[in-house]
């Protein structure tokens, strides 16, 4: 990409200095230090926050795959309100909605945030680094099947992609068509043949 | 009561609004299709400054068409693209020539 335009305040963030810290590292650290001495606040509080930010994953958003895949029911109600459904699986929701966008064989669905990570964080766990990336973020809205092929998902042109942006208070989960031997399948199987890159949309079918 | 209903036009407003603005530019001023009503939230506008206590704004997720928003992609006719639009940000059209 050409560099010829000026670098704006933001473009900071990004760029670490020597000691491999960024900008906003380094004032998080000295905000840290401040209060620890200031004793608002413990190293063990700190911990124990990161440790709740990083538990959600995967394993959440398989959960709710498989168990969309094997109970109808369920899958209604997931489509119907996603944030209920979610939590009827006694996974902690702490987004205002989520909304589930169903695959088909007519139809693809592709997640992104174009302004900044928006992200279904409480079940997914924290966005992998190429969806906060500026390419993915102007890409996947610009040329959304261009990026697939690159992911290696060359998608027919019959069929129809829906791309979301997640750009205001909705959180979105795709939920992948089901394998062909899904009843030959047990849950935990099913579960394991589930990946991030599914609940995205870089990725369609699960074998 | 909201103002649309799915199946609506609506175009999106250039608002030219300063600071936290959740409409991206690639949208503004594009006409498309009301998909759904999300419900009422806090305008981010007023919340980026710290307010609170501001009233609650509807919000819907509006579809347009690709080949639309990016005439100069290789875009097949029937792809979409799905953003979230506060109502302020929205006007009612009766040009249905554009619709998705």
């Amino acid at each position: 990409m050409p560099h010829d335009h000026p670098h704006e305040e933001h473009e900071a963030l990004v760029i670490e200095d020597e000691a491999g810290n960024t900008e906003a590292q380094i004032i998080a650290d000295a905000l840290q230090d401040l209060l620890i001495r200031k004793g608002l606040l413990t190293a063990k509080e700190v911990t124990s926050a990161i440790a709740r930010l990083e538990s959600p994953g995967i394993h959440l958003g398989a959960k709710v795959v498989a168990k969309a895949w094997t109970d109808p029911a369920y899958k209604k109600r997931l489509l119907d309100d996603g944030r209920a459904a979610v939590q009827e699986l006694d996974i902690p929701v702490t987004e205002a909605r989520i909304i589930v966008v169903e695959n088909t064989e007519t139809r693809h669905n592709l997640i992104t945030c174009t302004l900044c990570s928006c992200y279904p964080r409480s079940i997914l766990g924290q966005p992998p680094s190429w969806y906060i990336s500026k390419a993915y973020r102007a890409r996947s809205v610009r040329e959304p099947r261009r990026v697939l092929s690159e992911f290696g998902l060359d998608l027919p042109r019959d069929v129809q992609l829906d791309v979301h942006d997640s750009n205001a208070d909705m959180r979105y989960l795709v939920l992948p068509e089901p394998p062909a031997d899904l009843h030959a399948l047990r849950v935990a199987d099913l579960e394991a043949l589930v990946s991030r890159d599914h609940l995205i949309g870089v990725a369609r079918s699960v074998l | 009561m909201n103002r649309c209903a799915a199946g609506d036009q609506v175009r999106v407003l250039a608002l030219g609004k300063q600071g936290h603005v959740r409409i991206p530019h690639y949208i503004r001023q594009q006409t498309g299709q009301i998909v759904g009503y999300c419900g009422t939230y806090l305008n981010p506008e007023d919340l980026a400054l710290g307010n609170t206590a501001g009233t609650a704004v509807d919000l819907y997720r509006v579809a347009f068409k690709q080949t639309q928003l990016w005439p100069y992609e290789d875009h097949p006719r029937q792809d979409r693209l799905i953003i979230e639009i506060y109502d302020h940000w929205l006007a009612p059209t009766e040009d249905a020539h554009h619709a998705p």
